[in-house]
């Protein structure tokens, strides 16, 4: 019955995209009978959770393989697509091609990050850690190294670094669901919690993995459509990625002709909080090489370090499809992350250019003012206009945005049907929630494998196990949408801390395990000890005033987190004595694809 | 040198390029980004430009499947690949 649900997989989600689509068709003609708009939010939003819930509640198990690593069947491209839903989180679908609009070529470099960190993923991590047979991150460390010290560091590096994560996650849910539900966000907040659990509670890596892969079809549909869309409407290029061109240039022009005004502190004391004016190049490189590959490097070796995205390639059939399906997964976050730049080139084009009829710059305040669209957006705190200059006409400085306005408003301001809006509601509903229950799985189970099992009750049986890492689960879940429900910290920000504590703690420990034999347990847990408590000392010190050195920003402290891991890590090595020869064979045998994992299938 | 010795010896040359390339396209070429910018590239993009949209983004598509087919090669050249029913 198994082996059908996977030979059926293509059918099984074609069935599913083809469902999906009729619901789009079926909303735009309920919103030409008049349906309205707030009405079509809310069925997209219900209807795709829904469908991610049946999914939850259909890949319910009660086997410890199929909880913690989906029975390791899943079939490389669905394990790409599944991976890439995992990773994109509510901050790259909502977020990201607003900061390429706001900050341009600076920006860019997260693009950059977040995808060649799959190199390192593939050709470093991956496959030797699908060849061990671990169930969790932990695990290959505990195992690797040994004892029970190495094994419980390894649990707190990867739960500071995800919980980070997982808050701004839950945030997402908790602000798009309150937007299409209309209800407020403290309630909302949970909402989206009880959404995320649905999906991973029953099934565990298995419920996730198929939800995942329904959540990239929904979110991967819901970004590319609309930018196909305003494209061709703007009479742009009908296939954005290759004709754009013309725009970027003629984006540059404008900014030329009107100039980076600065505006005085007492002016921009009026615009709300959040929103932003173009102060920034669209296309020029307006970043010191260092800043730009300092940030791309952090975000690089981030990526192959956090627990989420690696526990992914754990549930393929073999090393070798591990391997290829890191190149899937990556492809699919390309289809993405390709798109958001032409994305923010578009919606920025339609706004500033003034021989466009969407364009605003130029025109009297009043004018402005008067637009549904503007007024909406503007209510929803995501836009603003004020004459500082008094002359009555918009000029550029005069002029803010919210950095999620840029995928969220512009298929308004372009003229697309509410359909779209609602779309892509459920798109960024889906970033968010599948990104979240990837992270408060990789917590619950280092949890309830390592602590719980590895180390507290190692003769517990498989029930008990499975009972404890689901009550773990709803327990994380709700501390995290606790902490989401302060609003402490923008999606943004807690992500990108988010890929520096990982680093810091966990990029040499994971690699040199693999790849220096004689790394061993002291130096092990001195790289992780000392690498996490000096990136998370190099923030505290940033975030209260510090100078920083070597333009290690907050953004980057993991740049310095993760050198003193790997001094500490190799000093502390070489000073204790070499791992024991059974733990050198380990390492041999990691390093061939053939012959049986190190860990038994059961463990 | 045993079998396995000399497929890791491999296995290493082949990070080692792999890297190698990573390193070109994810920092190399970022060091000159202001003159590259210069220059027009891709579809009549800045070439800067274009490689954080799309070309390095791209290139490390390509390079992880090529990466993945090298070292299959590899592991079958000693006899170290999987089974195809495992």
């Amino acid at each position: 019955m198994k082996g059908n649900f996977i030979d059926n997989l293509p059918k099984v989600y074609g069935i599913y995209t083809g469902g999906f689509l009729a619901f789009i068709i079926i909303m735009s003609i309920g919103e030409q009978m008049g349906m309205t708009s707030k009405a079509i939010g809310i069925c997209f939003v219900a209807f795709t959770v829904a469908i991610y819930a049946i999914i939850g509640y259909l890949s319910r198990t009660a086997q410890a393989d199929a909880y913690y690593v989906a029975g390791r069947q899943v079939p490389t491209v669905f394990n790409g697509m599944a991976t890439a839903a995992d990773w994109m989180s509510g901050a790259s679908f909502v977020a990201m091609a607003g900061g390429i609009y706001f900050k341009g070529y600076g920006y860019m470099a997260l693009l950059v990050g977040w995808t060649g960190g799959y190199v390192l993923v593939a050709s470093l991590l991956a496959p030797y850690l699908r060849k061990f047979g671990c169930y969790t991150v932990p695990d290959f460390i505990g195992t690797r190294y040994g004892g029970n010290l190495s094994r419980f560091l390894a649990v707190v590096v990867l739960t500071v670094a995800s919980f980070t994560y997982v808050t701004a996650q839950i945030n997402a849910t908790g602000t798009i669901a309150s937007v299409a539900l209309d209800i407020p966000f403290q309630y909302a907040v949970y909402v989206g919690l009880i959404s995320i659990l649905l999906c991973s509670m029953l099934g565990g890596m298995r419920g996730v993995t198929w939800t995942q892969v329904a959540q990239y079809i929904v979110l991967i549909i819901a970004y590319l459509l609309p930018v196909f869309w305003i494209s061709n409407k703007m009479g742009a290029g009908f296939f954005p990625h290759f004709m754009l061109a013309d725009e970027v240039a003629r984006i540059g022009e404008l900014e030329q002709q009107f100039g980076f005004v600065k505006n005085a502190a007492a002016d921009l004391k009026t615009v709300p909080k959040g929103l932003a004016g173009i102060t920034k190049a669209h296309s020029a490189v307006n970043a010191t090489p260092w800043a730009f590959i300092s940030l791309a490097l952090a975000m690089m070796m981030g990526t192959a370090s956090l627990p989420h995205v690696m526990m992914r390639y754990f549930t393929t059939p073999s090393v070798k499809a591990a391997r290829k399906s890191v190149g899937w997964s990556l492809f699919f976050i390309f289809l993405l992350y390709s798109s958001a730049p032409m994305l923010a080139t578009l919606s920025k084009l339609s706004l500033i250019d003034p021989t466009l009829s969407t364009g605003i710059i130029g025109k009297s305040i009043a004018e402005v003012q008067a637009i549904d669209w503007y007024q909406n957006w503007n209510s929803a705190n995501l836009m603003f206009v004020s004459d500082f200059n008094g002359n009555g006409t918009l000029e550029l400085n005069e002029f803010f945005m919210g950095g999620k306005a840029v995928v969220l408003a512009t298929p308004e301001i372009a003229g697309l049907p509410y359909v779209i809006s609602g779309l892509v509601a459920a798109g960024g509903m889906a970033a968010a929630m599948s990104t979240a229950d990837g992270l408060i799985l990789a917590i619950a189970n280092a949890i309830s494998h390592d602590v719980y099992y590895k180390i507290i009750d190692p003769k517990a049986e498989t029930a008990k196990r499975l009972v404890v890492a689901r009550v773990l689960l709803v327990v994380i879940g709700f501390a995290g949408a606790t902490i989401a429900a302060l609003e402490i910290q923008g999606i943004l920000g807690s992500v990108i801390w988010a890929f520096d504590f990982a680093m810091s703690g966990l990029f040499f420990p994971l690699v040199l395990g693999v790849w220096w034999k004689r790394a061993n347990k002291e130096g092990a847990c001195a790289g992780m000890a000392l690498g996490l408590l000096s990136g998370l000392g190099y923030l505290i010190w940033v975030r209260n005033g510090g100078s920083g050195f070597l333009g290690i920003t907050q953004l980057t402290f993991g740049i310095f987190g993760s050198a003193v891991s790997l001094v500490a890590m190799v000093v502390v090595s070489l000073m204790t004595s070499e791992p024991s020869a059974a733990t050198q064979k380990m390492v041999d045998e990691v390093r061939v694809p053939s012959g049986k994992s190190i860990l038994g299938k059961q463990h | 040198m045993s079998k396995q010795q000399q497929h890791w010896e491999k296995t290493r040359g082949l990070l080692m390029m792999t890297l190698a390339i990573w390193f070109v396209f994810s920092i190399g070429i970022f060091l000159f980004g202001a003159e590259m910018n210069e220059v027009t590239g891709p579809f009549g993009y800045p070439w800067t430009y274009w490689f954080t949209c799309q070309g390095s983004l791209g290139i490390f598509v390509i390079l992880i499947f090529w990466f993945a087919n090298r070292q299959e090669k590899i592991d079958e050249e000693f006899g170290f690949s999987e089974r195809e029913d495992d």
